[in-house]
């Protein structure tokens, strides 16, 4: 049943992904890439990263995009004219993506058993479950302090720091944008 | 679990965004294409965090953390862009040409 | 009579007191003789170019390097002859400093002093001295005066380099020397077109023949593996196969060098325009010195000419044929310098002739009497001219004043001058008992005689007894029309005509005693009244041992008929040589003679004859022509222009300019082929972390 449930979202995402490459019209982009998303977020939901999935809608989905679609509004941006590339540029990109593709789909082929065997680097058999953690997955650690506090435990103990520059970085995004946005400084 | 086909998924949507990069004209779908790309990464994380741990989702976190800056940074940049030529067209901002 | 040549032999040290001045003193002395030119040069140089007005000092010191360096070379001679009288085969070997070791082969700047240098080197500081007395007149109201003599001293030290060499290089150095200050001093006077082309036409026609020595030389190195004389000629009999390809393609081409300094058939067309230079240079260089190199390189190698007698047979025959060619040119010649000089060709021929039959001694001793009466014959013209000049300068009149159809009765004007001219036109001629008769005949008789081994020898000995005819002629010619008959000069002219001064008619002087009194350098056995015999020939015949002996084995060797027949052949020359003197002298006064100005155009035969059989132009049309349009055409358009600027300069800029714009395209300024590139870059790592 999960699996059903995942490859449908899959298949909309992909979908989404490539209607918004396509689309002429900037703003039609921008609400295939939110579709994108959400279905990202559904993805999320099935391999147990909830907390990810709820943020992924309110800060990607909610905020970011709807960034976007204030800029394309704010530009007033209409169709564009039809032409992608010309012909010789357009062969070059579609043989890089080709090669692109050969290149990063074999990733397709993992499982954690062959993870576990490229991970201590042996050639028989090794036994996942005792290669990786033991606290392994996000389900066995929502039974203790619920989700959220899953993510807080390393957020705040191993992680202090990266979070906190994190919010140095916001600030400096902040004025950053500011700045730039204003029509005289 | 579900491994193989998230990274699976995660690479066709990533081939997808350098492809929009690629073959689009216009800044700004240019810039949700690489959107596209960050999440595709971010799913990848997410899968792997399955096998490895909680950090992959922390990172998650600040990818998504970033993104929003790089956002907000980006855009303000075309709009600055925007008033200056009138256009998004890539193909008419190449004043770095040597 | 006994001459005073016995006197000399008086006067020689004795054996002790010469063994112990050998090679120190020969060391200085060498470097004496060669050094006091070159100083003269350098300081002659020096004045031509900051003192040019300073002509006392450069008569003094371009006349005093020549004496002194003369008086070297006759102290040594009272030396060295009794050092030699010891030790005939050994001649001591001066050498100065290393000068090529590579390799295997070594090359030192050194000089031999051998007998038969001697003779040259007396020659040519003896004759040398006299022509540069006689410069400081002739040329005294010339602007480049210092320059003139700097040229003459150089001449002088290139010469004595190329006579008293040690090997084929050094010998080469003074080869190619006395070809440039051929070519400075023909171009004295530069400043007239027709003066420069001549030098150059001298020194490019004589690069031909250099070529021929170049490879006469890599021939000889490859064979003996070392250039020097004293390692070469010992050795000569056993590396090369007498008569064989190698010893005759070296022969051959040394002769082809000498062809080009010589002048003969093909190369000599260079001699008559180097008239263009002043008198005294035609006189020194073209007549007594640098022409007879050539001579002396034979001489010089006879050993290897004996070893390969088809050489023998070509240099004497290109002999014979160019003496008679060169006479017949001379007939019809009416530029007093210009009959001189072909007159100077045929001797030459002579010369070869001498040589090439095996009679070393002959043709030396032609050179050295040939040295005295030519020199004597050309500084008397240039008195001539000297005069013709001043009367000419004095009315102004732009006559030619070279042209002897100008000249005429200048007897009564220049008796000294005349008469001494007359006893050189005799010794040319042949007439006993001057200078000349002795050393023609004994080439004439040597050829006859070698023509009873080989029949072609009686023709080449036709051929000099007929251009001793012409010879005569053609000398009494230029006797009659510039000293006898009606005078053609001009009314004004006349008035300012007179004898040179004593600093040319001084030398002139000393010239015509020797003119005379040269034979007795190598009397014939049968003149033993007159003196001591085969003087010259004793004297030169430790140099000339081993190709006599080659000469023998091969059955070749050169023999002076004796009784009847050697009689027969005197009574022969002395005849033809007084015919043709009769003849010329009375033909060219009876028919009057017209002044240049007004004379018709040579017609048929003498037409020919005048235009020097039109070989100029047809070496132009032939050779010069299609090198010019060849070297514009293909060296310079194509190759030049096209290939090398083309291809190569403007190409490699190009190519750069090329792979610039090419390296330009990439900042397109386009995000697109930035994130292009970015790809590709990501893709190449990628790659290289799966392929691991």
């Amino acid at each position: 049943m999960t699996e059903q449930v995942f490859w449908f979202f899959a298949a909309v995402a992909v979908a989404s992904a490539v209607l918004m490459v396509f689309m002429r019209n900037p703003i039609a982009s921008a609400f295939w890439l939110i579709g994108t998303m959400l279905s990202l977020a559904a993805i999320y939901f099935i391999l147990q990263a909830q907390f990810i999935g709820v943020i992924q809608v309110l800060v990607y989905a909610g905020a970011v995009m709807v960034l976007f679609l204030f800029v394309i509004m704010l530009l007033n941006l209409g169709r564009e004219s039809p032409d992608l590339r010309r012909l010789p540029g357009l062969l070059g990109a579609v043989l890089l993506i080709g090669v692109l593709a050969s290149q990063v789909g074999p990733l397709a082929g993992y499982s954690r058993e062959r993870l576990a065997l490229e991970y201590t680097r042996s050639t028989s058999l090794a036994n996942p479950d005792v290669v990786f953690d033991s606290t392994l997955g996000a389900a066995q650690a929502t039974r203790e302090r619920g989700v959220p506090g899953d993510i807080a435990k390393p957020l705040f103990e191993q992680y202090l720091v990266p979070f906190e520059l994190t919010s140095m970085l916001l600030l400096s995004a902040i004025v950053g944008a500011v700045v730039l946005a204003k029509r005289r400084i | 679990m579900l491994l193989g086909p998230s990274l699976l998924v995660s690479a066709i949507l990533f081939v997808i965004g350098v492809a929009g990069v690629l073959l689009r004209r216009n800044a700004i779908v240019i810039y949700m294409c690489v959107e596209l790309m960050l999440n595709a990464v971010n799913l990848s994380f997410v899968a792997l965090s399955q096998v490895h741990g909680l950090s992959g989702q922390v990172f998650v976190f600040f990818v998504m953390t970033v993104a929003a800056a790089e956002a907000a940074v980006g855009l303000a940049i075309i709009l600055a862009i925007f008033r200056h030529h009138k256009s998004v067209d890539l193909r008419n901002i190449n004043l770095l040409r040597g | 009579m006994h001459l005073p040549l016995d006197v000399l032999a008086l006067a020689l040290p004795s054996q002790a007191e010469v063994t112990a001045a050998a090679p120190e003193g020969l060391k200085l002395s060498v470097a004496l003789i060669i050094g006091l030119p070159l100083l003269g040069f350098l300081l002659n140089g020096a004045l031509s170019l900051w003192r040019p007005a300073a002509k006392t000092a450069v008569s003094l010191i371009g006349s005093g390097v020549l004496l002194a360096a003369f008086a070297v070379a006759v102290l040594r001679f009272r030396d060295l002859s009794v050092l030699w009288g010891a030790s005939p085969e050994t001649a001591p070997v001066v050498s100065l400093w290393s000068w090529l070791p590579v390799g295997d082969l070594k090359v030192d700047f050194a000089f031999q002093v051998d007998q038969l240098s001697m003779v040259m080197l007396l020659v040519v500081t003896g004759v040398g001295s006299l022509i540069h007395l006689f410069s400081v007149g002739y040329m005294r109201d010339d602007d480049g005066y210092a320059r003139y003599f700097s040229y003459l001293n150089l001449f002088v030290a290139f010469m004595l380099v190329l006579v008293l060499g040690s090997s084929f290089p050094m010998m080469f150095i003074g080869w190619e020397g006395v070809g440039l200050c051929s070519y400075l001093l023909i171009g004295f006077w530069f400043t007239e077109k027709a003066n420069a082309d001549a030098g150059k036409k001298a020194f490019i026609v004589n690069r031909i023949g250099d070529f021929g020595f170049l490879i006469a030389m890599f021939l000889i190195w490859g064979a003996f593996g070392s250039l020097n004389f004293h390692e070469v000629f010992p050795r000569a009999a056993e590396v090369l196969p007498a008569g064989g390809p190698l010893v005759t393609a070296i022969t051959l081409f040394l002769f082809l060098g000498c062809t080009g300094k010589s002048a003969q058939i093909p190369l000599y067309t260079w001699l008559p325009d180097a008239m263009a230079g002043p008198t005294p240079v035609s006189a020194l260089i073209h007549a007594a010195t640098m022409v007879t190199a050539g001579v002396y390189l034979v001489a010089r190698a006879n050993l290897l000419f004996a070893l390969a007698p088809v050489s023998q047979t070509v240099v004497a025959g290109v002999g014979a044929l160019t003496a008679l060619f060169a006479a017949t040119i001379g007939l019809r010649q009416y530029d007093i310098k210009k009959v001189l000089a072909y007159s100077t060709v045929s001797q030459l021929g002579y010369m070869f002739l001498g040589v090439g039959t095996g009679a070393i001694t002959a043709g030396i001793f032609h050179l050295v009497t040939h040295a005295f009466f030519k020199a004597l014959l050309f500084l008397g013209s240039g008195s001539v001219i000297y005069a013709m000049h001043h009367a000419y300068h004095a009315t102004h009149s732009h006559e030619d004043a070279q042209d002897m159809r100008n000249m005429g009765g200048l007897f009564r004007y220049m008796p000294v001058t005349a008469v001494l001219m007359i006893l050189a036109t005799l010794a040319i001629a042949g007439i006993p008992p001057f200078a000349g008769f002795f050393s023609k005949d004994e080439i004439l008789a040597f050829a006859f005689g070698r023509g009873e081994h080989q029949p072609i020898f009686r023709l080449f000995w036709a051929m000099g007894a007929t251009a001793a005819l012409l010879t005569a002629f053609y000398m009494a010619r230029l006797i009659a029309m510039t000293f006898f008959g009606p005078n053609r000069t001009g009314e004004e002219e006349q008035k300012h005509l007179h004898e040179a001064p004593l600093t040319m008619t001084g030398p002139l002087l000393l010239l015509g005693i020797l003119s005379v009194a040269g034979g007795w350098l190598n009397l014939p056995e049968f003149a033993q009244s007159l003196g001591k015999p085969e003087l010259l020939h004793h004297w030169l015949e430790p140099v000339l041992t081993a190709g006599v002996r080659a000469s023998e084995s091969l059955g070749t060797l050169a023999s002076l008929p004796q009784g009847r027949t050697e009689e027969t052949l005197i009574g022969v020359a002395v005849a033809l040589a007084v015919i043709g003197l009769v003849f010329g002298f009375v033909v060219t006064l009876r028919a009057p003679t017209v002044r240049a100005h007004d004379a018709p155009a040579e017609v048929g035969f003498w037409k020919v004859l005048y235009h020097k059989y039109y070989v100029d132009e047809l070496y132009d049309w032939a050779i010069v022509q299609p090198l010019v349009a060849f070297s514009r055409v293909v060296l310079w358009q194509s190759v030049d222009q096209g290939t090398i600027d083309g291809a190569g300069v403007n190409g490699a800029a190009r190519f750069s300019a090329a792979l610039g714009w090419l390296g330009s395209r990439l900042q397109s300024g386009q995000l697109t082929t930035y994130v292009t590139l970015f790809l590709v870059g990501v893709l190449y790592v990628l790659g290289m972390v799966s392929w691991r």
